[in-house]
């Protein structure tokens, strides 16, 4: 399923750079050039071929070189440039998801545990409000807080850990809310059923019983809204990027929006989504192994069609 | 004996509520239950008064949003300019107001656009099943695998800023979502009975999809309309922010945090102000979804 999606998105996301206005041949040479290098430069951009040829192209190179198209104004590939600011980007959404989870689920657990409570409601509520601010404004407000009135935090570049507090932090904070509320509503819905009662009757410890009974039936719904928040995460990057001044992904596509370089802004979305595909993928086989169940029926499914044994990763069919 | 009048004066308010609950329509009954939300009503006001707010901008400002005036630039809030004046000396406050006519009217048309064409496709797919359904879903998985606010950025880089490309690139990114819930909500509705008797009395696709399939969809749709047209303020002020959606002079809450932005270290009614409408504004939206999601599908409350 994964890869015929990823050609899908390649394909919607090459029409929109063919579509994209301007001529970028003309772009690319700048003031004063004669018709054949004029012709030169649009053969050596590829862009004097038919719309099914251009796209074979890019399709081909792209498999077989990891080659994204050629940016109008710099020589260095594109995919040099993604390779090398991938890494920090991608630092940048594990910190920031981790720190979603380490403050969503157990401020969820909570929040579930003591329903209708004082802490329940107030949580409820700052989750509510927390939801209603975009990372950027938050980014700005934190800017204007920590590094301007009070400078407490350096605001430019990631050189030492105290760097990375505020766009970790800033890129953690719009995904906490929903972690939270999914959180306290799946819990919710566990701590009723049976076997917690069981759980309860056979003597054992409250955080034995929410952490071993509890959390374990709780994992489908969180390992999907923490997938989801890879996409957020990396969307999110563009904005957070730019506002600390972090070469990564997101910067590069932020140049690429604002001198019109619409390859560069085609590649990172690209190469972005094709990380959010591959993070579902990894969230559907990781169904099949926080649930059993999930393996066998796709198990016997495949039995019956008399095919050979299933890998786990195949269950991706099934959710 | 007085136990008894008191079992039977039970009785008799019983019958009356259940009278009452027989009169009372679908409608009536989603109100009720509004109603009984403080945070739903809560919501309904922030959102009641940023349309009103903007609604009536012309007499609530006497200010022009594009006058400006250079002596005034960067003034604190005062009587006279009650959020203060930006770096070419225009008043904030109606820039502000001004500024939500733009977004708000940008994100109902956006929100219009993929609720319509979100309602063709999924009731389409729901409805017909089979090989029209499995086009459509592995269409909308693609959409779906490109993150919202990237696949309106990528798209309106290729269109430029302006209001209308800004709901264009912004209702592509909803069209997926939309007509997936319209989706799910019409395969439930197929099975039911009533459907089979206007099958069996010969009502053709259409008049079965318009009569007695969309209008069970409404309710889904209403909730999602209105998270989104939430969603779709903070994509505005996002895309304005990184120099798509509305460029200045226009003014749109976005953009005037975007060039407040620079004045950062000195002047901070150019990035609290916007930052504050558009928190608020989102804040309204998501409590009002929320209270209606409750009062339109009791069955979805814990």
């Amino acid at each position: 399923m994964v890869i015929p999606i990823m050609l899908g998105v390649v394909i919607i996301v090459f029409s929109l750079s063919f579509l994209a206005p301007g001529d970028p041949v003309s772009t690319a040479l700048g003031e004063g050039y004669t018709q054949e290098q004029y012709d030169a430069q649009a053969a050596y951009m590829g862009l004097d071929k038919s719309y099914i040829e251009q796209l074979v192209s890019y399709l081909v190179n792209l498999v077989t070189k990891f080659d994204l198209g050629k940016s109008y104004f710099s020589i260095i590939p594109i995919e040099t440039e993604l390779a090398a600011r991938f890494p920090v980007s991608a630092m940048l959404g594990l910190f920031g998801i981790a720190l979603t989870v380490l403050i969503g689920i157990p401020l969820g657990i909570f929040s579930a545990i003591k329903q209708y409570s004082v802490l329940d409601y107030g949580l409820t509520a700052i989750a509510m409000i927390m939801a209603a601010i975009p990372g950027f404004v938050l980014s700005i407000l934190c800017v204007v807080l920590f590094g301007v009135q009070l400078r407490w935090l350096p605001l430019v570049g990631l050189d030492t850990p105290k760097h990375w507090i505020l766009p970790v932090a800033t890129s953690a904070f719009p995904g906490i809310a929903g972690m939270m509320r999914m959180t306290r509503t799946t819990m919710l819905e566990v701590i009723r059923q049976d076997y917690i009662s069981t759980a309860r009757s056979k003597g054992l410890k409250e955080n034995v019983i929410i952490v071993k009974h509890a959390l374990k039936n709780c994992l489908i719904p969180l390992v999907t809204i923490i997938g989801g928040s890879v996409a957020m995460v990396l969307s999110g990057s563009i904005i957070v990027e730019n506002i600390f001044s972090i070469r990564g992904i997101g910067t590069y596509m932020y140049s690429g929006i604002s001198s019109s370089d619409y390859p560069v802004v085609m590649a990172g979305v690209l190469v972005i989504s094709f990380v959010v595909c591959i993070v579902n993928l990894l969230v559907d086989i990781l169904y099949a192994f926080i649930d059993p169940r999930i393996k066998t029926i796709y198990g016997t499914r495949m039995t019956k069609r008399k095919k050979p044994a299933v890998l786990p990763g195949a269950a991706s069919e099934v959710v | 004996m007085h136990g008894h009048l008191v079992k039977e004066r039970k009785e008799l308010d019983l019958r009356a509520l259940e009278n009452m609950a027989v009169k009372k329509t679908l409608w009536q009954d989603v109100l009720a239950r509004f109603l009984k939300n403080k945070s739903g009503i809560a919501g309904f006001v922030i959102v009641v008064i940023m349309i009103l707010l903007i609604l009536f901008a012309p007499l609530l400002t006497r200010f022009d949003y594009d006058a400006q005036s250079f002596p005034d630039r960067f003034l604190y809030p005062s009587s006279l300019h009650p959020f203060g004046t930006d770096n070419f000396g225009r008043d904030l406050f109606t820039r502000m107001l001004y500024g939500g006519r733009i977004s708000f009217m940008i994100a109902i048309i956006a929100t219009f656009i993929s609720a319509v064409i979100g309602t063709i496709f999924g009731s389409a797919a729901g409805y017909f099943g089979g090989v029209v359904d499995t086009i459509i879903s592995r269409f909308l998985d693609i959409m779906m695998a490109i993150p919202g606010l990237l696949l309106a950025i990528a798209i309106s880089a290729v269109l430029g800023p302006g209001p209308i490309n800004t709901a264009f690139a912004l209702s592509i990114g909803g069209i997926a979502m939309s007509a997936r819930i319209i989706r799910a909500t019409v395969m439930a509705i197929k099975t039911n009975e009533y459907i089979e008797a206007a099958k069996a009395t010969g009502s053709r696709n259409f008049r079965i999809i318009r009569k007695h399939i969309l209008p069970n969809t409404i309710a889904p749709l209403i909730v999602n309309s209105t998270m989104s047209i939430g969603g779709s303020i903070m994509g505005i002020a996002g895309l304005s922010f990184i120099g798509l959606g509305v460029k200045p002079p226009t003014p749109e809450w976005g953009s005037i945090l975007n060039v407040g932005r620079d004045y950062i270290r000195d002047f901070w009614p150019m990035t609290v102000f916007p930052a504050l409408f558009i928190m608020l504004t989102i804040f309204g939206f998501n409590l009002l979804g929320d209270a209606l999601r409750d009062a339109l599908d009791p069955r979805l409350k814990d």
